[in-house]
């Protein structure tokens, strides 16, 4: 047998592999280049240059859409990085930073984007510079919060074991977050970012075309050239967008997301063979390739080499972090007093007081009527696909084909469909009340969907033989042994939906056909009706509205069930 | 030479602050030596604070009176000179067979060279040749911890700290990876100068070890040392062998000594004992195994553990909990079913739940406090959280938890009471 050479990695010189990979970097970094050109601008030629809808623009106008994303993911990703270890490393500042990302995750990304956009405008002013921050910290909006619990919650679920062998072997703490912290919370983190992926898009689209007050910007992307396509009212034009999305959607899924899932893999913990190992061809083909497994070997060096490059702290430090330190909790104790008078008064000052009661309550009964839309359209969706998604997650074949599709769809940014169902609706002269409601969870339904179908497949197969045994069949079947099985499952995915929901509600509710603008009553359009109008004070009235009702549904209603199914009904 | 032992713990004691402000005593009085060519086993069961005593000594955490001394230097912290290898493995999945041996010195910025020629050697040692480029997951569990060893030795160590490190394996395995590890320590081959073996196994202990300290519970301390000084390779069937086994058996079971340490484990008076949670099925399991022969009411404890194919762990909290429902006596090493518990064995179910009701309320002070609480009241039923508050006078919420647990099982065999775990309700009605 050969011996294995840890550190002798290039004894090729290449493989066809090779070729195949040489051929898939180039491109990328032909594409990240014609991506980036334009980027430095002045603002004006926006204006100047007009989006064209032109198919054969597309292609281009994808690859910027796309560059924006890759940048809202790495921008997520060094936030989780250091955010959530923040919070996971100190106990003192873990108390606050902990709830603020709870917080965040429920307010409202859209109406925060009119909000960010004259932030980022005014940093770079007359620049592109400025409206694509605005796009990529949308995006980043949509991604970064979910990391970094799902980081932060790895952190804290550090076996001890493993920590103690860290400790006792004496890594540094440069080297355990990178050999052990990071890798360990790998397979979760990756797993979510595929997961907050479909949000991802969904802004993106959204805010690539964003008109405050009188500030209009459109920035070259397959979102802005859908607004384009509204406003000139051209069906054919949406279509065309809504193919080209696809068709990145798969791209990015296949040649991203599955060589990374299927990557991780290795960094699961539990060590039982796994159930089924994820295959990927772009990750066999990097795997074979000698050059990308060289830029592998050369990362994990670089990883070893920062470690020892890193000042090590050799002083003795057992439990010394963990002594509590009264002058030091004093200090941080009156820092956040400090931010929370601060904020207090910002809220009184600039919010509360300039604000009639009337309005408030106004806002407030819209608010309840976007959540008797979003609670009404979960129980809708969940007549629709919990029945459908038990059928399919009993049959392993038909969820073979179906699973994927669901999240596929999931992905799809929904928004890029609804001019076709305003369409609809103002050539049939529908009620908007009713009809441009279904919108708001068109793109969240199908959390339910795949949801559902993997809580019954993970039905396990002698439960399934017992009630055929005992011939429970019918309204029986589904009361003690389908639903409470799927339950937990289920419930996963009906606060995912509903949270995109609400999210939804601000493009669903307030809609356009060319110069013909119809509306539903409800926070949504409030917010969104603010957003063009460029009124501030709404604008920041209804995002906290909307976040206070997010927040105390998510207190109050999803996640006692969650611990309630959790407890009960999960099967392990 | 350096006259000082390798390792010296003088009047050590380790407690944890209780929510309510007072402390829970887990380790105390620990006076131990470690020197050159010595393996000291510290046996006991859960719970008697031999692993926390591991881990002062790996610098993983710190005593709160005492002192620790490696080559007469104070621990402050993980020794460049003192290894560890752990119970689960604690291997990093993501790294290689090679990676995960050469972690320690990479974190020591030894040169590349050496780190390689170094973790090489340690792998041909240990038997792991032709594995490097593995990971962890294709390995079995024996290999998995021949990986754990050679990360230890690799790092040349004096000390090797064990922590139960044969008890997630299977038989067989174990006792070919401890006879592998006895041969190397015998010629001499693994860069260690002493080594402190964690166990829960008599005979693993007097397998491997040259002293074994005995430990107790509650709060964990040393109850005895005995030393071993059969040749090596030891023979489990040898008569001297069996005798030394059989003695620490004695030794454990032996009932501790004055009143104060009576009151420890099963006082037998008070709601404030903390209970193990044994199911009902394990003591009628037991009785009936001690009561049919070749026992015929009268155990020897090795004999019936390896008969029933139970660890000490799993045997003596069984054995302990009959002994404080007076269905059997515990003493020099033998398990003695009383006339009740040999009416148990012999009778049918619902004579059995009689029985059983009658030592419960009798013997079980919670248990009978439970009931009478329900008897008193009205509504004949009470909150969990009622006694949980009352437990948690004497003893950690953890520990209030797993007694009332206890209880809600033994109450429910005998039909004492009911539990509605949904409502967290004791009640005396049967559910509908």
């Amino acid at each position: 047998m050969k011996r294995f050479e840890p550190y002798g990695f290039l004894r090729d010189l290449a493989s066809r592999w090779d070729v195949l990979a040489f051929i898939v970097v180039i491109g990328l970094i032909a594409f990240l280049g014609e991506a980036s050109r334009g980027l430095f601008a002045p603002l004006s030629q926006l204006e100047v240059v007009p989006l064209s809808l032109d198919p054969a623009r597309l292609p281009e106008y994808a690859a910027r859409t796309t560059f924006r994303m890759l940048a809202g993911l790495g921008l997520s990703l060094v936030f989780t990085l250091t955010y959530a270890t923040w919070a996971a490393k100190s106990e003192r500042a873990g108390k606050l930073l902990v709830p603020i990302l709870d917080i965040l995750q429920s307010v409202p990304i859209l109406g925060f984007i009119s909000v960010t956009a004259v932030f980022f405008m005014s940093l770079a002013p007359g620049r592109v510079l400025g409206a694509e921050f605005v796009a990529i910290f949308a995006i980043f909006t949509s991604q970064a919060w979910n990391m970094a619990f799902s980081f932060y919650q790895s952190l804290r679920t550090i076996p001890t074991e493993l920590m103690e062998a860290a400790e006792s072997f004496r890594l540094s703490p440069w080297m355990r977050f990178w050999q052990l912290e990071v890798p360990f919370a790998m397979p979760a983190l990756i797993w979510n970012m595929m997961m907050s992926m479909s949000g991802g898009w969904f802004f993106v689209v959204a805010s690539e075309a964003v008109s405050v007050g009188h500030t209009t910007f459109a920035l070259p992307g397959v979102g802005s050239y859908i607004a384009l396509a509204i406003e000139h009212k051209n069906l054919r034009a949406i279509g065309w967008a809504i193919a080209t999305m696809l068709i990145v959607i798969l791209l990015y899924d296949q040649l991203l997301f599955r060589p990374l899932v299927a990557w991780v893999d290795r960094f699961r913990v539990e060590q039982e063979p796994g159930v089924r190992v994820p295959e990927s061809w772009a990750l066999t083909m990097m795997r074979r390739s000698r050059l990308i497994q060289a830029a592998n070997v050369t990362f994990h060096a670089a990883v070893l080499w920062t470690s020892r490059a890193v000042k090590r702290n050799d002083a003795p430090s057992i439990d010394a972090a963990a002594r509590p330190k009264r002058s030091l909790d004093l200090l941080w104790i009156s820092l956040v007093a400090a931010a929370v008078v601060l904020g207090l008064w910002h809220m009184v000052a600039g919010l509360i007081a300039d604000t009639p009661l009337q309005e408030a309550l106004h806002v407030c009964g819209l608010a309840l009527l976007t959540m008797l839309r979003v609670f009404g359209l979960i129980a809708l969706a969940s007549l629709v696909w919990v029945p459908i998604g038990v059928w399919v997650g009993m049959r392993p074949r038909a969820a073979q084909i179906v699973q994927p599709i669901a999240q596929f769809m999931a992905a799809f940014p929904a928004n890029l469909l609804f001019p076709i169902a305003v369409y609809g609706i103002v050539a049939w002269k529908l009620n908007p009340d009713i009809y441009l409601s279904p919108l708001m969870i068109l793109g969240t339904q199908w959390y339910i969907l795949f949801n559902v179908i993997a809580g019954a497949s993970a039905i396990p197969a002698e439960m399934r033989h017992v009630a055929a045994n005992f011939r429970v069949t019918g309204w029986l079947w589904w009361r003690k042994v389908a639903l409470p099985a799927v339950l937990p499952f289920y419930v996963t995915g009906a606060i995912t939906a509903s949270g995109g929901s609400w999210n939804a509600a601000i493009v669903a509710e307030l809609a356009s056909w060319g110069d013909t603008r119809i509306r539903a009553r409800g926070l949504g359009s409030y917010i969104a009706e603010a957003t063009i109008a460029g009124d501030f004070h709404q604008i920041v009235l209804g995002i906290g509205v909307m976040s206070l009702f997010v927040v105390i549904i998510n207190r109050l209603f999803w996640r006692p069930l969650y611990y309630f199914a959790e407890r009960r009904y999960r099967l392990t | 030479m350096n006259n000082a032992p390798l390792l010296q713990c003088t009047d050590v004691r380790k407690s944890f602050p209780k929510p309510d402000g007072a402390e829970l005593l887990v380790l105390e009085g620990m006076n131990l030596e470690l020197r050159e060519g010595q393996i000291v086993g510290l046996l006991g069961r859960s719970g008697s604070g031999k692993s926390t005593l591991l881990r002062l000594i790996a610098g993983l955490a710190e005593p709160s009176d005492g002192q620790l001394f490696y080559l007469g230097q104070p621990i402050v912290g993980p020794a460049a000179g003192i290894a560890m290898v752990f119970q689960s493995f604690a291997l990093f999945p993501w790294l290689t067979v090679f990676e995960n041996v050469a972690l320690g010195l990479e974190a020591q910025r030894m040169p590349r060279a050496e780190i390689r020629k170094r973790s090489l050697a340690a792998i041909d040692l240990i038997g792991l040749d032709g594995f490097e480029s593995a990971y962890p997951r294709e390995l079995s569990g024996g290999m998995r911890q021949r990986v754990g060893f050679a990360r230890a030795l690799v790092v040349h160590p004096n000390i090797l700290l064990m922590d139960e490190p044969f008890s997630a394996l299977d038989v067989l395995t174990a006792e070919t990876l401890r006879t592998d590890f006895l041969d190397l320590w015998a010629e001499g081959r693994m860069p260690i100068k002493g080594v402190i073996l964690v166990t829960h196994n008599i005979e693993e202990a007097v397998l491997m070890c040259d002293r074994i300290l005995v430990f107790g519970t509650n709060p964990g301390r040393i109850l005895s040392e005995i030393k071993v000084s059969l040749p090596q390779p030891r023979n489990r069937l040898d008569p001297s062998f069996r005798e030394l086994v059989e003695n620490i058996y004695v030794e454990m079971t032996a009932r501790p000594q004055g009143s104060a340490s009576r009151h420890e484990r099963f006082p037998g008076s008070g709601i404030g004992t903390a209970l193990p949670h044994v199911s009902s099925n394990l003591l009628a399991g037991l009785m009936e195994a001690v009561a049919a022969p070749p026992f015929n009411g009268k155990a020897d404890l090795p004999e019936i553990a390896s008969d029933l194919q139970m660890e000490i762990d799993e045997l003596f909290p069984v054995a302990e909990t009959l002994q404080m429902l007076r269905f059997a006596e515990l003493e020099g090493g033998d398990l003695k079913l009383t006339e009740a518990g040999m009416a148990f064995a012999q009778s049918a179910l619902d004579e059995r739940k009689r029985i059983f009701l009658r030592h419960l309320l009798t013997y079980v002070p919670l248990a009978a406090h439970v009931r009478r609480v329900l008897d008193e009241r009205a509504s004949h039923s009470a909150r969990k959280s009622r006694f949980i508050d009352e437990l948690e006078d004497f003893m950690n919420e953890e520990a209030a938890e797993q007694s009332l647990r206890a209880v809600v099982s033994w109450g429910r065999y005998a039909e004492a009471f009911a539990y509605d775990n949904e409502n967290a309700m004791f009640s005396l009605e049967n559910p509908t």
